[in-house]
């Protein structure tokens, strides 16, 4: 049914008259900037991009290589028997970094249960804006009025909640609820996006076709939505598992790892600190890149069926 | 199948989105069991709503909807056994031509091997085995509509209701998927309701043509009756090939009527089966395109023949037929089909005046 491409591409003598005639004008012809002369704003972007660069990942980057030094290494620069790996031997060897991995285990769980929530109650909320109801803008605009909440200010308010109520905090709860105000609204907007682009008939050619309301959404819904949750539980976990404006005041008697991260950082003088930095960076990045990969993995399922029979 | 099941009665039929306006508006119909029927109206008609309310996907406000002698309202469209085929398909997406096709029976929870074993046989039907295991993104139009029939099929449906099935295709699709729907619907042999607002499509697939407006059916019979007899104004222009003239009743005798239209003679008219109007009175006359002879100022005229005198408007070259335009009724289209040979042996130009004759019995008085 496509049509052939048409090759529209004029042989170089095709127009011999044209190009003795009026070279001016056909060298005006090309739509393609030739490779010789740039503009200026070329090298202009191109100078604020590098500058961008360096600027997001430049402090990173003298993080993760301070911590490959070796037993003389120091704080600062310059780097001193790179590469080893000396300051993660010590960062799991001694008791003396406090209880990382205690706090990491609780920011993994934390990120977690974060996590789930947010999927499964963006979700909801996803299918119960697809219509109009009573009080649909109040609740929206309620929901966004807390992303804009400052996050030291919020965490600082469920403290207070919390104690004015008699309650203890605690990791798995006021520093849950605390995550959750700033996760859901993240959640519930991009799932807003996702579902614009889910067609309402599909559900109804689903119950025609006898499925129940149950496994229209198992069967339909969530298989065709199935990036778009994907890419709501990377924010989640992500926004959870490094959050410590919102955990400060709400995470009770025992760290979660922003915190623990912190408060080493006024008591520790060595690069254990920075190895640290780099282990909890390479645990963000096996999250993300697995969550991507699981992305492409369905896309690619779907675009690989026409080559299988 | 016992035989009435695919019968669809609509009894009083009414539906209002909103209490006030009325999408469907009290419509009574049988449309007879493997009968293929198409709904024909232009958007906002109620063609759609009446499908979707036989389907199950929308409730009546008020009257009945009967399938095969029983009441269907609030049941589902599975109890129905009513199988819709949506506008734009609506295939998942994300499931494979013959998933999508064994959908149905997984939601029933038959075994995997069975269902795909049925889905096969249904992909071999409609001609798809070869790109069984492609998603449908990656399948044509004509392709997906095969997918969505077989879809439908395999639920064993007494009813199958298509949503302007054709309007995603191009032309020349069109007219190739229209066959395979009329063969499919032989080979099922099934009630077909098809919506549609192109009157080609109706007139060429279906045994029953519903002209609707504004809720309210205006004209149902066989494609044939209502194109050539078109009960008033409106379904003879939805249809098109008529040509309808506007003019006063000047006298009435013996089963005829003559009305002039404005700066014209008086043309004579059969009143057939529709009530004879009173003198003085607006009255339309239907005449079918190609019933209509040109004839020049010089000609020798049969005086039996009714006539009006105008000037050619366009032409237009159609290669079987040439279709002059003529401005004899003020601003209304006057058109005449002119077979192309015979159109040529003394051909007009232009701006020349001519005749345009038709014999008293191929004229029709309108409701």
């Amino acid at each position: 049914m496509s049509a052939e491409p048409v090759a529209v591409r004029p042989s170089p003598d095709a127009h011999p008259q044209a190009s003795a005639q009026a070279p001016g004008l056909v060298r005006r012809k090309a739509i393609a900037p030739s490779k010789g002369k740039r503009p200026w704003t070329f090298y202009a972007l191109a100078a604020l991009f590098t500058a961008y660069v360096l600027a997001l990942y430049g402090p990173m980057f003298c993080i993760y290589v301070l911590s490959f030094q070796d037993v003389r290494g120091d704080l600062v620069f310059p780097v001193r028997g790179f590469p080893s790996l000396w300051w993660f031997d010590q960062l799991f060897s001694q008791a003396q970094t406090g209880d990382i991995k205690g706090a990491f285990n609780r920011s993994i769980v934390l990120a977690i249960l974060v996590t789930v929530l947010t999927v499964v109650i963006s979700f909801l909320s996803g299918l119960a804006f697809r219509r109009k109801f009573r009080g649909d803008t109040a609740i929206f605009t309620v929901m966004i009025g807390s992303l804009v909440a400052p996050g030291l200010v919020l965490g600082i308010g469920v403290g207070l909640l919390f104690s004015a109520l008699g309650l203890e905090t605690h990791w798995y709860s006021s520093a849950l609820g605390a995550h959750l105000s700033w996760t859901l609204p993240f959640g519930v907007l991009v799932m807003f996006a996702v579902m614009s682009r889910f067609d309402h008939v599909w559900e109804e050619a689903s119950r025609d076709l006898g499925a129940t309301r149950w496994q229209t959404i198992r069967m339909v819904m969530i298989p065709v939505l199935a990036p778009g949750l994907i890419a709501v539980a990377l924010f989640g976990f992500t926004l959870s598992y490094d959050e410590f404006a919102r955990s400060v005041q709400t995470a009770g008697a025992l760290n979660t790892l922003p915190l623990e991260i912190w408060s080493m950082t006024l008591n520790i003088t060595s690069p254990s600190l920075y190895a640290l930095g780099t282990v909890t960076t390479l645990v963000s990045f096996v999250i993300i890149i697995a969550s991507l990969y699981a992305i492409a993995a369905l896309q690619k399922r779907r675009a690989q069926r026409q080559a299988g029979h | 199948m016992p035989k009435g099941q695919g019968q669809i009665e609509l009894a009083g039929l009414v539906k209002s989105f909103d209490g006030v306006t009325r999408a469907v508006d009290g419509v009574n119909l049988v449309i007879p069991d493997g009968a293929y029927c198409c709904f024909l109206g232009p958007s906002g008609c109620g063609k759609t709503t009446i499908l979707r309310m036989i389907a199950g996907h929308e409730d009546p406000t008020e009257g009945e909807i009967l399938i095969g002698g029983e009441n269907v309202v609030g049941l589902p469209p599975v109890e129905r056994r009513t199988a819709m085929m949506f506008q734009s398909y609506a295939l998942f997406p994300h499931l494979s031509v013959r998933d999508n096709i064994a959908f149905s029976l997984r939601v029933r929870g038959v075994p995997k091997a069975e269902r795909l074993k049925a889905a096969d046989a249904m992909v071999e039907k409609v001609k798809l085995t070869e790109l069984r295991d492609r998603l449908p993104n990656q399948l044509s139009g004509g392709q997906q509509q095969r997918v969505a029939l077989a879809r439908a099929a395999i639920t064993q449906p007494r009813v199958l209701l298509l949503d302007e099935p054709l309007s995603a295709l191009d032309e020349q699709l069109r007219v190739q998927m229209r066959a395979e729907l009329r063969r499919m619907q032989r080979d099922l042999g099934i009630t077909f309701v098809h919506v549609t607002h192109t009157q080609h499509e109706a007139i060429a697939l279906a045994d029953m043509v519903v002209v609707m407006e504004h809720g309210q059916i205006r004209q149902a019979g066989a494609a044939r009756d209502v194109y050539a007899f078109p009960r008033d104004r409106y379904v003879a222009e939805f249809l098109g090939g008529q040509n309808v003239i506007s003019g006063r009743v000047e006298s009435s005798a013996e089963g005829f009527v003559a009305i002039r239209p404005p700066e014209q003679k008086p043309i004579r008219v059969r009143c057939g089966t529709t009530k004879e109007p009173e003198r003085g009175a607006q009255a339309d006359v239907a005449v079918r395109r190609d019933d209509i002879v040109l004839l020049k100022p010089s000609d020798t005229v049969d005086p039996s023949l009714v006539m009006l005198t105008g000037r050619v408007r366009t032409l237009e070259y159609q290669g079987s037929f040439v279709k002059v335009m003529l401005d004899p009724v003020g601003q209304d289209d006057f058109i005449v089909y002119v077979p192309e040979r015979k159109f040529f042996e003394t051909p007009f130009q232009i701006g020349e005046p001519a005749f345009a004759a038709w014999e008293v019995e191929h004229g029709r008085l309108l409701a």
